[in-house]
């Protein structure tokens, strides 16, 4: 039997990689949108292990929403990384550098 | 598991909302099948929706307290307010925007429908009473301006900023999400009345204790409080004017709704916690806002920082967290959101196509070229920097008056002299435009409907302050 603490568990090590994955990735802005992708993941891994262990459906309804809302987001991210690759030529992370002051 | 009976839920409660959404989606529709030359179809059914939407909300408003979708949505006079004033804020937001766009070959339907959409997830954050219906709301208030920022599409700035906030909102999003997944895995609900109750019981449950701190750093980002402020002035400098004047206004009050939601009406009794993490949000975006705002020399991006530390200012409101510090800070957020409506306003009015106006050196010498509108900028600037007899000074005051009720009296101290600092960044505007020659030398080419509203927006920050009690009187009965 699997307890809940090894679920949040990993659920926590996969927000972990997550976050590193934005903040240590200077590189490519297609990474950044995967990490963010995995830290909703991560938040599901949590909902599902919470709402089977307490016999409660309200989660697992929780991360139905989350998994359509991911899909809208990531639409919308690609789409915004394809008009500023447009105008940019670029996917680099050090180049979203027009804007500072 | 349980099978759960379906009864059909009162959609009554609801009903501004769904109107909101039916002709976001009729007028989606309609501008597809309208000429270029006939767009302002568009711009007035948008505007029509915001009246009938403040005429369905009036008319439904009882003054109790309605709960429906089994508990998930709640109907409430002080939600009936905040919602009066986003459908105001944003009819008025649209109206700036018009000759704006136009100049720009950007007034197209989509500014419009996407605004409209933005305004239907703040009135399901504002009206929130699951974390579910709190999530759905935010994100579709956030997706809309992602996609308004990216609006301008051959803009670099605004494709650059546009992709700056959709990853920075995303992890505020992820971070708010994690808090909510250990806010319900302790209380065994969604509902933030059954995580309140909760709550109340095991006021030291550590998860919960867990969870509350990532909300609070979910809410943070979304505020724009320090140290989640990043994206604010790159967002603010990137997008173009009118959707600058849209997120910073409206959004706020959104914003403050969702955390009266979380933390008042949810996690309330977990004061004491939420307290020392709010006040440390508070005093880095006073300092930070204030101190940061003199060094900029972009009006948008001093603006910008200028909001970072009003949000400081609310946060104050918000974690007195007495019934009086609540109405402070709802008082604040509205008057906020006015006086930033006319600020970025004026940045509109003083700019043509091709011309942004947003260096603080464009306005030099407008009171040679406009006394009028440079009179209206300077009771602006005034009453953001909380000068008498202007309503930012009376927030300022009702806001610190509810930190030193809770014998806070240091914090108190501590904003009144980051503000001192901040009045000079207000003032140095009030000096280009009265004491330096201009630089530009053309006609300021706002249309008449404009400039009315600008003046009647400003000349109400005057009035509200010189009359503050009934908007005042207005937060205190509906908090």
């Amino acid at each position: 039997m699997i307890a809940l603490s090894d679920f949040l568990i990993l659920g926590a090590v996969l927000f972990c990689i997550s976050v590193a994955g934005i903040f240590i990735n200077r590189k490519n802005v297609i990474v950044l949108l995967m990490a963010i992708e995995l830290m909703l993941l991560a938040v599901n891994m949590n909902f599902i292990a919470f709402s089977y262990y307490m016999n409660d459906l309200a989660g697992q309804v929780f991360v139905f929403f989350i998994l359509t809302v991911a899909a809208a987001e990531a639409a919308i991210g690609l789409a915004i990384l394809v008009v500023w690759f447009r105008n940019r030529r670029t996917i680099n992370v050090e180049n979203l550098d027009t804007l500072k002051g | 598991m349980a099978i759960v009976n379906f009864e059909m839920p009162n959609f009554l409660p609801a009903l501004p909302e769904m109107f909101v959404l039916g002709m976001a989606c009729f007028i989606l529709i309609l501008d597809l099948f309208i000429k270029q030359q006939d767009r302002v179809i568009t711009y007035l059914l948008s505007i029509a929706t915001l009246v009938g939407a403040a005429f369905l909300t009036i008319s439904l408003s009882d003054g109790e307290r309605h709960l429906t979708f089994s508990g998930s949505f709640v109907s409430d006079p002080m939600g009936d307010v905040l919602k009066l004033f986003i459908y105001l804020v944003t009819a008025v937001v649209f109206l700036y925007s018009r000759d704006y766009l136009k100049k720009r070959d950007l007034f197209k339907g989509e500014y419009f429908v996407l605004g409209l959409f933005g305004v239907l997830g703040m009135m399901v954050m504002v009206s929130a009473h699951s974390m579910l219906t709190l999530y759905m709301g935010l994100e579709l208030l956030s997706l809309s301006l992602y996609a308004l920022v990216a609006f301008q599409r051959d803009s670099l700035k605004a494709t650059e900023a546009a992709m700056k906030y959709f990853i920075l909102g995303a992890i505020a999003s992820g971070m708010l999400l994690y808090g909510m997944s250990m806010l319900y895995g302790a209380s065994g609900s969604l509902n933030i009345a059954e995580i309140g109750a909760y709550a109340a019981l095991n006021t030291d449950n550590t998860v919960l204790m867990f969870g509350l701190v990532f909300v609070i750093v979910g809410l943070g980002f979304k505020l724009g409080a320090v140290p989640f402020h990043m994206w604010v002035p790159d967002v603010y400098q990137g997008a173009p004017s009118s959707v600058t004047l849209y997120i910073a206004t409206a959004p706020k009050i959104a914003a403050f709704a969702m955390v009266m939601r979380l933390l008042v009406e949810g996690v309330g009794d977990l004061h004491n916690e939420w307290q020392s993490l709010l006040v440390v949000l508070a005093v880095l975006s006073i300092a930070i806002g204030n101190v940061v705002a003199i060094a900029q020399t972009n009006i948008k991006r001093m603006l910008a920082y200028s909001a970072i530390s009003h949000v400081g200012f609310i946060l104050i409101g918000l974690l007195a967290g007495t019934d009086n510090g609540y109405s402070s800070a709802m008082f604040y957020v509205v008057v906020y959101s006015l006086m930033s409506m006319g600020g970025f306003g004026m940045i509109i009015l003083l700019s043509r196509s091709g011309f942004e106006a947003d260096k603080l050196d464009d306005f030099k010498g407008l009171n040679e070229r406009s006394p009028w509108m440079a009179a209206m900028m300077m009771i602006l600037m005034f009453s953001m920097a909380g000068v008498p007899p202007t309503v930012g000074f009376y927030a300022k005051l009702s806001v610190l008056q509810a930190a030193v009720d809770v014998e806070m009296v240091w914090l108190a101290v501590y904003a009144v002299v980051f503000s001192v600092i901040g009045a000079f960044y207000y003032l140095r505007i009030i000096r280009l435009m009265y004491f330096d020659k201009p630089m530009d030398t053309n006609k300021i080419e706002a249309g008449i409907d404009m400039r009315i509203a600008l003046s009647v927006n400003s000349l109400g920050m005057l009035v509200l302050g010189l009359f503050p009690a009934a908007l005042m009187q207005w937060c205190i009965a509906v908090i």
